[in-house]
């Protein structure tokens, strides 16, 4: 199991990182075993708003569906286009890859907010 | 037999891979010519017709007849599927049906006399065998049933000016899915309540959670657990207390069914499967019926048309002002309506509560020789009509599901209810004779015997053998294509 | 009598092993004063007692199987065969294809309706079936609303008058909007579509039995963001052009008259196809193709994320049983007619349609009000009451004349014609109508 120190992490189970002006979103290496072979990534529309915590994605294995939760607030500004026919990239590289959406944040600071890797471990070791 | 699986093993053509063109089966009576583009205009026809198979009548018998032998059902062998009541549907029943299979819903109602009596007749059984006090018997199936009671408890509210403060529907965290799926489709919030440590309703969370602001409980009691609501008459008076209304989701009624009465306990609304509890033939996964009752409060909230007595004879009666509407085109699904009526005026009052009661009985049987099998029973107390079992440790659910298919019974629910890990529902029925509950408890134990590797491998002589399920969501082939296409 | 195996011995041995002393035992932990409530049920009935009682029910009935009544449901011909090979006991006693490796038969089965559905509609997308005819309408409507994120729909009045009430049920519910196009000479106008509009819905042929041609709708409908929604009769696709062909992004319909008993009003199926982008919207059961372990091609449900019992409060509906056996009985009757047989049946009900307005609208004080073209079924405008009209033809032993609602006009009836009819049959109920009216 993969933890990156660069990333920030959700109690449920998102990563994110500060990417210049943006914020980059997906979903960590713990959460793509616990759903297992992923088939359909439903991402949020381009310049959608969103709040911190409020469900704007769904990645679907075969046997459930999951709800994927902004972890700052801000902007859709950018969507990962090569997970609608890879939708197995979460699987393979769910840090790289198999990233989800880019927010431009209305607030400084939530990101901070978030766990640290060891944290995040700790938090997935707890479970 | 081993001719058999052999049969049942080679490739099944699809219909569309028997056509030939200008073959042909069944014949109209003869068409004259006719200009039709003058009668429906040029511009309005299609330019092609469809791709339709083109057989002769044996090809598709024998067609439809070799499907039917990669099928299994209740009448082939034992179908404990938890929650689904897979009880047997008597013969006499489809016979009854074709007795009512000509009448048009919009015939004038004194030339459909004997359909209206039976709809009359059952919506006062119904509500007697639950309790309640006016039923309609439009909703297609049970959750379209569950919709209607939901909508039917909205626009209670609605009347009493307490609509736009209600806006949550209370679910215990055990519920079947369509519960909540229904809370959403009339627009609620839903919000879950955890199990106690008993499988039963936290009571005090649920007391928690409500206020004048919840709308209804909707409960499964027996529950999905197959355990009964001990505490049912406490959450009632907590919920009225409130003003929120009871809704009983009458999947699992066929443990109860005249035994004890939702509407004793404190239930407003129920929806029943007639697919179920009442032995409609679930079809490969309908045609179902989910006819609503409701105590006296609800029934002017019901859907319209209702079945009246008017004089001497029965009657639509669609002045029903403050109705929710229609949830169906016409009155319900009348063919499960007739199966229905046999099925309770056959069995009469002593045979409803005998079935009710038998099925009890095979439910605690069946769980006793699981235990003996070395089956794990998370919740191990006098169950009512289903158990929740898991497999040996270290044993998947899935596997011995697969096991159970290569030794020719079907499977029980798996993976349901979720608060169990590793779940097996059984559902075994009271139609079930004792030899059939030992050979399938044997069976269970057999998959068990024969290991991992076997379990892991099964089924293997199946029509098909374990399926790639990846694919077919990743790249879901949802048609035929002609080839070359 | 009731279903249950038990012998005296059984009931014993198994008693004993739950360690309960009679049945009643088994209900101990339940509240005492709850347990067996005296029914007021009549006594149990046998076999024989129960059908006798039954022939005295169906005696009050007269059957329409001859019928010139329409409206939704048609008294068409069943072949033979349908019946015995769709309720063949391994299909009739099964449920939900959960387990594929014991269902490869309805699965099978459901995949090659889902091409014949998608062959009639011309979309690429069908479920595998929904309740019926109306309830198929508001799931697609619904869909549509999914899909914009908008809250209101437009809705021809031309669409079958219970499709809309039903419809508004399910709108209500979650606080949308519906407006209705009035019908104008029989035919949907153009229509003015807001910005909030989500789902456009219009007829073909519409409930007065026109022929419209609902391209100029659809594409209002796109041009505004909307879905546009297409409510088709399933006859009609063997000779009318398929909705996906004129810009339907969702056909929905009624499927009795493929192979179903008219059954007083059910059940039957409904069917539902969409273009491929929506089929992740989709409600109900869906069978994919794919292999099994052995390389071998097979038949499973998928994308079932959608589905109620996965998605829970999130599902696309709650939608679980649906109508399998009556949509099998639709394949069956497609496959055992194949398109040439289908043509024919509905070139029949069309031409004798027409031979029978031709008919009765020469009769002294009728009326039609259904402009050309019209399919297998029209209004006329009576010169009596249509409920009074309707009850004496049936005293005369014709079943006709379906009273149509209030806000078509006053005095309207609507009569169909199908392929079972004759030129006899057609001339005996022009004369019946006549003494009727005169």
């Amino acid at each position: 199991m993969d933890y990156p120190e660069t990333l920030k992490y959700s109690q449920s189970h998102e990563w994110a990182r500060q990417d210049g002006d943006k914020v980059v979103v997906g979903i960590t290496d713990y959460a793509q075993e616990q759903l297992g072979d992923v088939v359909f990534v439903e991402l949020p529309s381009l310049g959608k708003t969103v709040s911190a915590g409020e469900a704007i994605a769904v990645v679907e294995s075969v046997k459930t569906a999951s709800d994927i939760y902004a972890p700052v607030s801000g902007e859709i500004v950018e969507t990962n286009a090569a997970l609608a026919d890879k939708p197995e990239l979460l699987n393979q590289s769910p840090f790289g890859e198999g990233w989800m959406f880019k927010i431009r944040p209305s607030q400084t600071g939530e990101l901070d907010g978030l766990m640290s890797a060891a944290a995040y471990r700790q938090w997935v070791e707890s479970q | 037999m081993i001719a058999e699986k052999k049969e049942t093993r080679l490739e099944s053509p699809l219909i569309f891979e028997k056509s030939v063109p200008g073959r042909r089966g069944v014949r109209p009576p003869a068409v004259p010519q006719a200009d039709l583009t003058a009668l429906l205009g040029a511009e309005n026809l299609r330019p092609e017709p469809p791709r339709l198979p083109e057989v002769d009548e044996l090809t598709l018998v024998r067609h439809y007849t070799g499907l039917s032998r990669r099928q299994i059902g209740i009448d082939v062998t034992f179908y404990p599927l938890g929650s689904c009541t897979m009880k047997y549907n008597p013969k006499v029943h489809e016979a009854a049906v074709a007795l009512f299979a000509d009448l048009h819903p919009y015939q004038a109602p004194e030339t459909a006399q004997g359909a209206l009596q039976l709809m009359y007749e059952l919506q006062a059984d119904l509500s007697e065998i639950t309790g309640m006090e006016a039923t309609t018997l439009q909703p297609a199936a049970g959750a379209h049933g569950e919709l209607t009671g939901i909508l039917t408890i909205r626009a209670y509210h609605a009347s009493r000016g307490e609509h736009d403060q209600r806006r949550v529907v209370l679910v215990p965290d055990s519920a079947h899915g369509s519960n909540p799926a229904t809370a959403s489709m009339a627009g609620y919030t839903v919000q879950e309540i955890p199990s106690g440590p008993d499988g039963e309703v936290d009571l005090e969370a649920l007391r928690r959670a409500l206020g004048p602001h919840v709308a209804a409980i909707m409960l499964t009691n027996p529950n999905t657990l197959g355990l009964f609501e001990h505490q049912i008459r406490a959450i009632a008076e907590a919920a009225h207390a409130v003003g929120a209304q009871m809704y009983y989701d009458g999947a699992n009624l066929n443990a109860i069914m005249g035994v004890a009465r939702p509407g004793d306990m404190g239930f407003d609304v129920v929806h029943l499967n007639l697919h179920k509890t009442f032995t409609v033939p679930h079809g490969g996964g309908g045609p179902g019926s989910g006819p609503v009752g409701v105590k006296a409060h609800l029934e002017p909230f019901l859907p319209s048309p209702q079945v009246v007595r008017r004089g001497e004879g029965f009657a639509l009666d669609y002045d029903r002002p403050q109705s929710i509407g229609q949830v169906k085109s016409f009155y319900g699904n009348f063919g499960a309506l007739v199966r229905a009526y046999v099925y309770i005026r056959m069995l009469g009052r002593e045979g409803i509560q005998r079935s009710a009661a038998l099925a009890v009985l095979n439910a605690n049987y069946l769980k006793e020789l699981l235990k003996e099998q070395g089956y794990r029973i998370p919740y191990d107390r006098l169950c009512m009509h289903e158990f929740v079992a898991q497999p040996p440790e270290g044993f998947k659910t899935v596997d011995i599901a697969k096991g159970l298919l290569e030794l020719g019974f079907h499977p029980p629910t798996v993976y349901f209810p979720l608060i169990v890990k590793e779940a097996l529902m059984v559902e075994p029925t009271e139609t079930e004779t004792r030899e059939t509950l030992e050979a399938f408890a044997q069976a269970l134990g057999e998959v068990v015997r024969r290991g991992k590797e076997w379990l892991e491998g099964a089924p293997y002589t199946t029509p098909v053998r374990r399926l790639d399920e990846l694919q077919a969501n990743r790249k879901p082939k949802l048609r035929w294509e002609p080839s070359g296409q | 009598m009731d279903y249950t195996p038990h012998t005296p011995q059984d009931l014993e041995a198994m008693l004993a092993k739950v360690g309960a002393e009679d049945l009643p035992d088994l209900f101990r932990e339940l509240p005492q004063d709850l347990l067996f409530p005296p029914l007021n049920l009549p006594a149990p009935l046998s076999e024989a007692e129960m059908m006798r009682k039954l022939h005295e029910l169906a005696a009050k009935n007269h059957s329409a199987a001859g019928s010139f009544l329409g409206g939704g449901l048609r008294a068409h011909y069943i072949p033979a065969a349908v019946g015995p090979l769709a309720t063949r006991a391994e299909f009739l006693s099964a449920y939900t294809p959960y387990q594929p490796e014991a269902s490869q038969g309805l699965l099978q089965a459901i995949f090659e309706y889902q091409t014949m559905i998608s062959e009639l509609t011309g979309l690429p997308v069908s479920n595998a079936s929904l309740y019926d005819g109306s309830t198929a309408v508001a799931e697609g409507v619904l869909l549509a609303l999914r899909e914009t994120g908008r809250s209101q729909v437009l809705i021809s009045q031309g669409v079958h008058p219970e499709y809309r009430k039903v419809l508004k049920t399910y709108l209500d519910a979650i606080g949308a909007e519906l407006e209705t196009l009035p019908l104008q000479s029989g035919k949907t106008p153009p229509a003015m579509i807001g910005p909030e509009v989500g789902a456009v819905v219009g007829a073909n042929p519409n409930f007065l039995g026109t022929v419209e041609n609902l391209a100029p709708l659809a594409e209002a409908a796109h041009a505004a963001g909307a879905l546009f929604v297409a409510v088709v009769d399933a006859l009609s696709l063997a000779l009318l052009k398929p909705p996906g062909s004129y810009g339907a992004d969702i056909a929905v319909g009624e499927g009795q008259p493929l192979g179903n008993a008219m059954a007083f009003g059910g059940p039957q199926f409904g069917f539902m196809a969409v273009r491929e982008n929506l089929v992740r919207q989709l409600p109900g059961r869906l069978v994919s193709e794919t292999t099994d372990a052995d390389g071998k091609r097979g038949y499973i449900l998928t994308l079932q994320a959608r589905e109620q019992y996965i998605r829970r409060g999130k599902a696309k509906s709650n939608i679980t049983t649906n109508a399998q056996l009556t949509a099998l009985m639709g394949a069956v009757y497609l496959g055992a007619l194949g398109p040439q047989g289908f043509r024919e049946v509905a070139t029949r009900s069309v031409l004798n349609a027409h031979d029978l307005a031709q008919r009765l609208r020469a009769i002294p004080g009728v009326r039609q009000l259904t402009p050309e073209p019209y399919f297998c079924e029209f209004v006329l405008e009576l010169p009596k009451p249509p409920v009074e009209v309707r009850s004496r033809l049936a005293e005369r032993g014709l079943h006709a004349a379906v009273p149509v609602p209030e806000e078509y006009g006053q005095n309207l009836a609507l009569f169909a014609a199908t392929e079972v009819h004759t030129e006899e049959d057609l001339a005996a109920l022009e004369a019946a109508l006549r003494e009727v009216l005169a």
